[in-house]
């Protein structure tokens, strides 16, 4: 697969390493009162969509950044390259 | 191998250590290897000072200032500053490797720190890499049994991370174009070394 | 026999005769032959064996889809078995064998197979060997083996080397005919990057095999022509012996290179293939399309062949199977084979004509509304039966028929993804249809365009179109005229009644198997055929596919196009298992990583063991011992009494700065950071989100915003990029910077009492490095050697006085011998990884066995590190109830009560009394030694409630191994547990 890298442009696959579902990002609030629940949650349940999912790969033989690649999972088809970071700063994550 | 450096790096010429501790290459020998295959040239090449450079948060712009007066430009995504040496490259986001003569620069690391402040996280980096130069007519057909990187649409100034023989290296493109520069993390020199030395051997 | 069946013409170069040996026979090709052609030439018509029945054969085809003439090239090391004589091309001395026979290839002990043929029809393996089912892989699978067809393998090294090599492109053009050659004109013109690769020898595809004109030229002189042009674009690669072996996703193509099996052996350096990544923006695919047979009874003796192929002998090779032949036909080319046969000088004796409508002329004789009903000659044809319209018969004495049932389209790249080819009536043939792989287009007989003219034109516009699509303006291009002639067919799969009508020639597959198949209810096409094996040899049932959809619409009643088709898969041709190797085979499997001290381990005489990818000195053996124990044992023993000194570089090194490093790592391991102070280091555990141990080992804080963590070897790219995946996706604006340095800095572990001692002679005397002022757990930057930068970090994995010295990595090999000679008045030791491993366990210390994907903190003994305080990976799962019962397993240590017995790592717990067994399972030993301190051997390892059964006596049991005896639950800290020494 080619994955056009926001910054570098289009990239072998073979550069990547696959982490999953970009839901990773969304890390639970540890003082919440269901902690225990929101993080099994967060690190066992995942959607397995046949179509668009929205992933995260690792430039790992290139400039070392997190990606969220939307992917359609029956045609492979990329639709949206974004660094991981923008996302996670997008969806409110800090410090 | 350097041309006389050029005052473009304006970083203060470093103290020269005068310790008793005797070097060796990345691939074991006290002189650096030249294999010359056909029309192409392999050199490794242990003449580099290295350091990277990383923006803090929120000093990118300041940091950049820095890194502009410094090497001359700030390279952005796949490009490098071509000064002798090159100076620099984007590693990145927010962080570049600023390379120097080793002879001149053995301390380019604490140099930089010094005048990027806080500014910038630098950290050495001359021994985590090798470095082989491969120079000469033919050197697109060599690099195209090695790596992913389209070398014939690579331009002189321009740096690319990608893997050859499964070891992460970065390559970039120099002036004259039939030369690239290899750098690959130094524990596997030998390895890397035979792959572009085979490689050589099977286009020539 | 000197070449008794070589025609005129030709695109052979007769200048150039080349000696070659078939089944020990020596005989005479030209340069141009293929195998099977220069064995034509020779009136060699058997060339081997099937595959079931044995029974003999000879090529159906002059291509890469050849079922029959698999023989075995070359000899010794480089034999390679299943080749199709149809593509091998020759070369001087080429040696050959034919396969699947004993003793002979005209007298086959096996083909007693064929006798018995009523016996192995479809699904008879299935049927026959069920039972007893132990019987399969002892008795029956052997048996089949050897009797089945396959060639031989040399059991030996294959001697040539094979590349990997990467490509870009704006347009690949897969295959060279008409439509390959006009769409690589058009787009080469255009200025456009330009990949035009065929898996022939000589570009021009079937331009090469008919007799008709290209405007004013013979078809092969515009081939040609074209040809040349092309290489003279420096835009354009023209890459014959080239096979596109799968269309991969988003533009990317998979190619064989056969750069030297034209040679006897490749050059020197060079590769016999290369295995290439071609990356395009369009592709188009121009492979053209293949001609299909028609089944009838013995349609499979040698001298029966295609009627393309026949003309392909005859117009490029000028070779014909026999000088008398026949064509049997169901459509308008078959009459090009007899009419370019005839002007051959062959004597052709008729054209079989299953359409009553048949075109006549006054120069061969036209039998219209017959078809061939049986065949004869025992290893060639010698004659055929045909069945007229009247239902009389009538024989042909003929060495050679050439059989043409239509054309299809070569669908199989389009194929590679989710593509589905879709029926095309008018032709009788399935097209490219459904989602082609993105980018790539269908130009050609491959679409369905099957006249000469048709490929042109659709090569040109099918090229204009992709080069619009990329921005890429172009010409069209003036092309000559060509032969147009509509596609004439009557679709015509099999002749009624026939007993043993071959399908798959290659699985020796009958149209009668088709039959049975559906009877037995197999009627989906997948199941159709991997019950009777149609279509699942070699050739992925090029030439016998087709016919089988058509039986068994017929045999269900329905549309072929309601059948479906089978799906094909990459690669496209057989590809040998080494191209796909490359040069990863033997030492160059992996790359290697060498130590900074690895001359120096060298030339003491280490013995190097592979952890990962590095090389590490396992021990270092001297003089007068004869086994790794003593070695290591003293290393221990000397280490332990004075000084011994390690090469640490391998564990990994990343620099983390910035303004939040420590908060940071507050996230990163499970203990607290916030309040290391400058110039010390603390121990860390690096968890999971899931709660469970990822890996261990040291943050140095070198400045208030600046740390040097290390990692285990085995986990050092891992824990950067999940060190990474916290920074960027979870904290991203926290100031935190991170690079590795592992390769950097070449790092020595210098332990024993004596460590100071020596050190103190290495590091520049500026630098305190007392007890005092450099406690247990300091680190700080210093200079050695008169000058050199170096950081030091008094931390000890041994459990002995110990620090850890970096210099930059060129220095290392000039440090460990100035710490080597600095030392040799304490009798310091090189000391290797099995010794480095003898004394953390002894002392304890959890390594990659403990730290094994399924421990806890808790399981560790470090339950009370995590810290409740803070928020960091892993600390809210590693509470959970199930992680944390109150019979958890527990590190502990295990000493035998009898103390001559070793304590193997992997060996389970028993309670005393207990039946062993997985559900009385008290835990497992994970690492173990012999203690030279102690003198007996020890293990660690994690055993129930451990931390409260101390002194208790277990069983140790390992059923495999037969260790069956007692051993005493103790603290894991054998050596110094009040940990006296690292302090002193």
């Amino acid at each position: 697969m080619i994955i056009n890298h926001p910054l570098l442009g289009p990239r072998d696959s073979a550069e990547f390493t696959y982490m999953g579902d970009a839901r990773l990002i969304n890390r639970p609030d540890w003082q919440a009162d269901d902690a225990v629940a929101q993080f099994t949650d967060y690190g066992y349940l995942r959607d397995n969509p046949a179509g668009a999912h929205r992933e995260l790969w690792f430039h790992e033989g290139g400039d070392r950044s997190w990606l969220v690649v939307t992917r359609d999972t029956t045609t492979h088809e990329i639709t949206n390259v974004e660094l991981a970071r923008d996302v996670a700063r997008a969806e409110g994550r800090s410090k | 191998m350097f041309r006389s450096f050029l005052p473009i790096l304006s970083i203060q010429r470093g103290t020269v250590s005068v310790h008793d501790l005797k070097p060796i290459t990345a691939l074991g020998g006290t002189d650096p290897r030249v294999d010359t295959v056909g029309s192409v040239t392999l050199t490794e090449n242990p003449g580099l000072a290295l350091a990277s450079v990383a923006a803090r948060m929120g000093r990118e712009a300041a940091c950049k200032d820095h890194l502009k007066s410094v090497i001359g430009a700030v390279p952005g995504p796949g490009e490098c500053q071509l000064n002798d040496p090159e100076a620099g490259f984007w590693m990145s986001p927010d962080m570049w490797m600023v390379g120097a003569p080793f002879d001149t620069h053995e301390d380019l690391a604490s140099q930089l720190k010094k005048r990027f402040g806080d500014t910038a996280s630098v950290t050495e980096q001359t021994d985590g890499w090798c470095c082989f130069d491969l120079r000469g007519a033919g050197m697109e057909n060599v690099m195209e049994r090695l790596c992913p990187i389209n070398m014939r649409a690579m331009q002189t100034g321009q740096a690319q991370r990608t893997s050859i023989d499964h070891l992460g290296c970065f390559v970039l493109r120099r002036d004259p174009a039939d030369w690239v520069r290899i750098l690959g993390p130094r524990s596997s020199a030998a390895s890397l070394h035979h792959a572009l030395l085979t490689a050589m051997q099977s286009v020539a | 026999m000197t070449q008794s069946n070589r025609l005129d013409g030709g695109l052979i170069d007769r200048s150039e005769t080349w000696s070659f040996r078939f089944d020990g026979k020596w005989m005479k090709g030209h340069k141009g032959d293929t195998l099977a052609s220069a064995l034509l030439a020779n009136d060699v018509r058997l060339m081997g064996r099937s595959f079931k029945y044995h029974r003999p054969r000879g090529p159906l085809t002059a291509g890469s889809e050849e079922p029959n003439a698999i023989v075995e090239l070359r000899e010794g090391a480089r034999k390679e078995p299943n080749t199709r004589a149809t593509t091998a091309e020759l070369f001087d001395g080429l040696r050959a064998n034919s396969q699947n026979r004993w003793p002979s290839l005209a007298f086959d002990a096996m083909a007693i197979n064929d006798r018995l043929s009523q016996f192995f029809a479809a699904g008879f393996y299935y049927k026959t060997f069920m039972w007893p089912a132990a019987f399969w892989e002892k008795v029956y699978e052997p048996i089949i083996r050897k009797a089945a067809g396959l060639g031989t393998l040399s059991h030996k090294p294959d001697p040539d080397t094979y590349d990997k090599g990467f490509l870009h492109c704006d347009v690949l053009i897969i295959g060279s005919g008409p439509a390959g050659l006009a769409a690589a004109l058009t787009a080469g013109r255009s200025g456009a990057q330009v990949i035009i690769a065929d898996e022939d020898f000589l570009l021009g595809g079937r331009l090469n095999a008919e007799s008709f004109a290209l405007g004013d030229d013979p078809a092969h002189v515009w081939a040609a022509q074209t040809v040349a042009e092309l290489q003279t674009m420096p835009n354009v690669r023209v890459m014959p012996r080239t096979t596109i072996i799968g269309a991969f996703d988003h533009g990317i193509y998979g190619a064989v290179e056969r750069v030297s099996d034209h040679l006897a052996t490749p050059e020197d350096g060079k590769p016999r293939q290369i295995l290439w990544r071609i990356y395009s923006k369009r592709a188009i695919l121009a492979a053209g399309a293949t001609e299909r047979p028609i089944a009838f009874e013995m349609n499979d003796r040698p001298g029966i062949m295609l009627a393309s192929a026949m003309r392909s002998y005859a117009n490029r090779w000028a070779v014909t199977p026999s000088h008398q032949v026949a064509v049997f036909t169901n459509n308008d080319d078959g009459h090009r084979t007899a009419a370019d046969l005839l002007a051959k000088g062959v004597t052709v004796a008729a054209v079989v004509d299953t359409r009553s409508d048949a075109p006549k002329t006054s120069d061969y004789e036209t039998i219209a509304g017959a078809t061939v009903t049986n065949t004869q000659g025992r290893l060639g044809l010698t004659a055929v039966e045909v069945t007229l319209a009247s239902g009389t018969t009538r024989t042909l004495a003929v060495g050679g028929l050439g059989v043409s049932g239509g054309w299809n389209p070569n669908v199989h790249m389009t194929c590679h993804q989710r593509g589905r080819p879709t029926w095309n009536a008018d032709i009788a043939a399935f097209v490219p249809g459904g989602a082609l792989p993105t980018g790539l287009s269908v130009a050609g007989a491959a679409n369905g365009d099957l006249s000469t003219h048709g490929a042109l034109m659709g090569g040109m516009h099918t090229a204009q179109s992709v080069l619009n699509d990329i921005g890429l303006a172009s010409d069209a291009l003036t092309l000559p005229p060509a032969e147009d002639a509509p596609v004439n067919v009557t679709p015509f799969w099999h002749v009624a009644g026939a007993k043993r009508a071959w399908l798959d020639q290659q699985n020796d597959v009958t149209a009668k198997d088709v039959v049975l198949a559906h009877k037995e209810n197999f009627t989906s096409v997948e199941h159709l055929k991997r019950y009777t094996t149609l279509g699942m040899a070699t050739d992925q049932g090029k030439t016998s596919n087709m016919a089988g959809l058509a039986i068994m619409a017929e045999v269900a009643g329905k549309q072929i196009p309601d059948v479906g088709t089978t799906m094909f898969r990459p690669p496209y041709t057989p590809t040998a298992i080494g191209a796909f190797a490359g040069r990863s085979r033997d030492k160059d499997f992996r790359p290697v990583r060498k130590t900074p001290s690895h001359v120096y381990a060298e030339e003491q005489g280490a013995v190097f063991v592979e952890v990962g990818m590095w090389l590490r000195a396992q021990w270092f053996p001297q003089p007068g011992e004869t086994h790794w124990r003593e070695s290591v044992d003293r290393e221990v023993a000397q280490t332990r009494k004075s000084v011994g000194i390690c090469d640490v570089t391998t564990l990994g090194k990343i620099d983390v700065q910035g303004a939040d490093a420590a908060e940071f790592l507050n996230k990163i391991y499970c203990n607290p950071f916030a309040k290391v102070p400058v110039g010390k280091v603390r121990y860390g555990l690096m968890l999971r989100e899931d709660g469970i141990a990822m890996d261990d080992g040291t943050a140095a804080r070198m400045a208030e915003d600046h740390f040097v963590v290390t990692t285990t070897t085995a986990n050092a790219v891992g824990v950067y990029r999940h060190m990474e995946f916290v920074r960027q996706c979870l904290f991203p604006d926290m100031d935190v910077q991170l690079i590795s340095t592992t390769e950097a800095w070449a790092q020595f572990s210098v332990a024993g009492p004596n460590a100071r001692k020596l050190l103190q002679k290495v590091v520049d005397p500026e630098h305190d490095i007392s007890n005092e002022g450099f406690p247990y757990m300091a680190c700080g930057d210093i200079t050695v050697g008169g000058g050199l930068r170096a950081r030091l970090f008094r931390i000890s994995f041994s459990g002995e006085l110990a620090y850890e010295i970096a210099v930059p990595t060129r220095y290392g090999d000039a440090l460990v011998r100035k710490m080597m000679a600095a030392g040799e008045e304490f009798g310091a030791t090189m000391y290797g990884t099995e010794a480095l491993g003898v004394m953390r366990i002894e002392k304890g210390h959890a390594a990659g066995n403990e730290l094994n994907g399924t421990t806890t903190a808790l399981n560790l003994g470090m339950a009370r590190m995590v810290s409740k305080k803070k928020d960091s990976i892993g600390s809210t799962l590693s509470e959970r109830a199930g992680l944390n019962q109150d019979d958890a397993l527990k590190l502990v240590g295990f000493k035998p009560v009898d103390s001559k017995n070793p304590v193997p790592a992997g060996s389970h717990l028993m309670t005393k009394g207990d039946p062993v067994d997985a559900a009385h399972d008290q835990g497992y030993v994970t690492s173990a030694c012999y203690s030279p301190e102690l003198g007996h051997h020890i293990g660690i390892g994690y055993l129930k409630a451990g931390d409260t059964r101390l002194g208790e006596t277990v069983r140790l049991v390992s059923p495999l191994t037969g260790v069956d005896h007692d051993v005493q639950v103790v603290s894991a800290h054998f050596v110094d547990p009040e940990g006296d020494r690292v302090r002193a």
